[in-house]
């Protein structure tokens, strides 16, 4: 239902674009999302969101999609007494809860490695760092710990371990799609879309995406973080009334 | 995982398929029916299995053996089954026991030991519970076909009855020191919070074997100090840690009360040695499962979770 939704969108702005491109010959790099808001319902099992725009001139397109920020406690296992058990831990800060990169052209053809640290452009560059790590822990326990990080987020789907295609039609129009899962956290996301010529952006933009809750769900959860007691109580309540009802069917049958 | 209805759980944070949640409350209160059990042991390992985290899966677990409880007491109220005095004073030891437990969740929470000591905990307690009880009913087995008489009387006097405070419980026919039951009910306490279980597994034995008190009017007593128990579990991990999800806790008791329905209908056809044959059998493969989890080499030695304190 996106989809169609979305091929709609992206006609009427193709149109809109051909009408204005000369009085747009100005700006390079024009881009939007079909949504702005991804709704988690009831019935959430993830979203797609398309991202379009359009550009002037030669160059290449990434688009960089960070969920916001918190910080992640990394634990490392080993054997304790025959079991495995948490022997050790890493505290990162500034972990985006998601990480997507789209691109046109292999990462490593687009832009030289200090512009991609600089943007974070690919999940090894993004700028996350250790909190209080000592100066005596050697930087390839960090790394692993970090690489540790990474991982967990690709196997849960959360970060893209490979670089989505970025289509581009004559030379002027492309979009892409992020994969939203079910597991995604509510939040502002940003979009970053950098226009790249020989290896410098000559063009930026920031759009943010507003991922958040609605509906009972939403009710529920703002409930139980906001008055937690009453919602203990009620939660108590709905079991013993469920439980008495059921006794009471069950007798008569 | 295709689901054919999918529901997100607002706490959990997660899709589930509503006919997957429904058929295991249903196949663990079938199983809660069959063997007058609570399930609760059952269902909190198979919550964590199948991915929901084990803080939500422990606080809606508890939430939803109040409900099966609260059922089952009232079967046993009618035939005038509860010893109320006896089950004050477990009650007075739970209410302690459970509020020193979540507070104990909370610190092995933050500690990043607590789903080690949810999983050592079980493999203990089901390991020792399932061998106790599958011998036994081996036993009696073996016995009931060499025609043997039974066995002689349970309940024997040691230093437990010389404690002081004694109290009259007039139900269960005894003259008893109050720390008996006060403590029983303060470990099993700490036990339903750590665990997400309602105890009874455990409560039963120690009131059959350590109180010595009359089998007709054990399982009433205990189910009616466990709905306080797991209500006061409830209400603490919903102020504390925010981890009791009622479309869960919901779905599962829908599943379970019809499942338990079922379950007690079926339970008239086998012999009691049988069913507890069968439920031992269970709790080990329970047990097995958690403890080959413990000590076989996990996919990945790291593992990430959100920041706690800061």
């Amino acid at each position: 239902m996106f989809i169609r939704a979305f091929t709609l969108t992206f006609l009427a702005v193709l149109g809109i674009l051909g009408a204005t491109s000369s009085a747009r010959a100005q700006q390079e790099l024009v881009a939007d999302l079909s949504d702005h808001l991804v709704a988690i319902t009831t019935g959430f099992t993830g979203a797609d969101v398309l991202l379009f725009g359009a550009i002037e001139g030669e160059g290449e397109i990434v688009v960089v999609v960070t969920g916001p920020r918190d910080r992640v406690t990394v634990r490392r296992k080993d054997r304790v007494i025959g079991v495995w058990a948490n022997v050790d831990s890493m505290t990162f800060e500034n972990v985006p809860a998601f990480y997507a990169v789209a691109t046109t052209k292999p990462l490593g053809e687009v832009a030289p490695e200090d512009v991609r640290a600089r943007q974070e452009i690919g999940v090894e560059n993004i700028n996350m760092r250790p909190v209080g790590v000592d100066a005596a822990v050697p930087p390839s326990q960090i790394d692993t710990f970090r690489s540790a990080l990474i991982r967990n987020k690709t196997r849960q789907r959360l970060y893209g371990a490979e670089v989505q295609p970025i289509t581009v039609l004559s030379d002027r129009l492309f979009r892409s799609r992020v994969h939203f899962p079910t597991n995604v956290t509510t939040g502002i996301y940003t979009v970053s879309v950098y226009y790249i010529r020989d290896g410098s952006p000559v063009h930026a933009q920031t759009t943010p995406l507003q991922i958040s809750k609605v509906g009972i769900g939403a009710d529920v959860f703002l409930f139980a973080h906001t008055n937690s007691a009453a919602y203990g109580l009620i939660a108590i309540a709905i079991a013993v009334a469920a439980g008495w009802l059921a006794a009471a069917i069950f007798r008569k049958v | 995982m295709p689901s054919l209805i999918p529901i997100y759980l607002p706490i959990a944070e997660m899709s589930v398929d509503v006919l997957l949640i429904l058929g295991m409350g249903g196949m663990i209160g079938f199983l809660s029916g069959l063997f007058g059990v609570g399930g609760g042991f059952l269902m909190t390992p198979l919550l964590i299995f199948i991915g929901v985290p084990a803080a939500v899966a422990v606080g809606t677990e508890a939430n939803q053996i109040v409900a099966s409880s609260v059922s089952g007491v009232i079967a046993h109220w009618r035939r005038g089954n509860v010893d109320f005095k006896m089950g004050g004073v477990l009650l007075v030891g739970g209410f302690l026991g459970s509020s020193i437990g979540v507070w104990a969740f909370a610190a092995l929470r933050t500690h990043g030991q607590i789903d080690l000591a949810i999983k050592l905990l079980y493999v203990v307690f089901l390991g020792t519970i399932g061998a106790l009880m599958l011998s036994e009913s081996l036993r009696a087995i073996l016995r009931s076909r060499r025609k043997l008489p039974p066995r002689g009387k349970l309940h024997q006097h040691t230093w437990l009855h010389g404690l002081p405070l004694k109290m009259r419980f007039r139900r269960s026919k005894l003259y008893i020191s109050a720390f008996l039951p006060l403590g029983i009910g303060f470990f099993v306490g700490i036990l339903a919070a750590l665990m997400g279980v309602g105890g009874g597994f455990i409560m039963v034995p120690a009131m059959i074997y350590l109180l010595g008190m009359p089998t007709s009017v054990v399982v009433g007593t205990s189910l009616f100090q466990i709905i306080f128990v797991t209500a006061n579990v409830t209400l603490l991990q919903a102020i504390n840690t925010q981890t009791v999800d009622v479309v869960l806790a919901i779905l599962l008791l829908i599943g379970a009360v019809i499942g338990a329905q079922i379950g007690t209908r079926f339970s008239g056809r086998l012999k009691g040695e049988q069913l507890r044959g069968l439920l031992a059998l269970m709790v080990m493969i329970v047990c097995i499962k958690l403890g080959f989890d413990l000590v076989v080499t996990p996919q990945d030695v790291f593992s990430i979770v959100p920041a706690i304190g800061h």
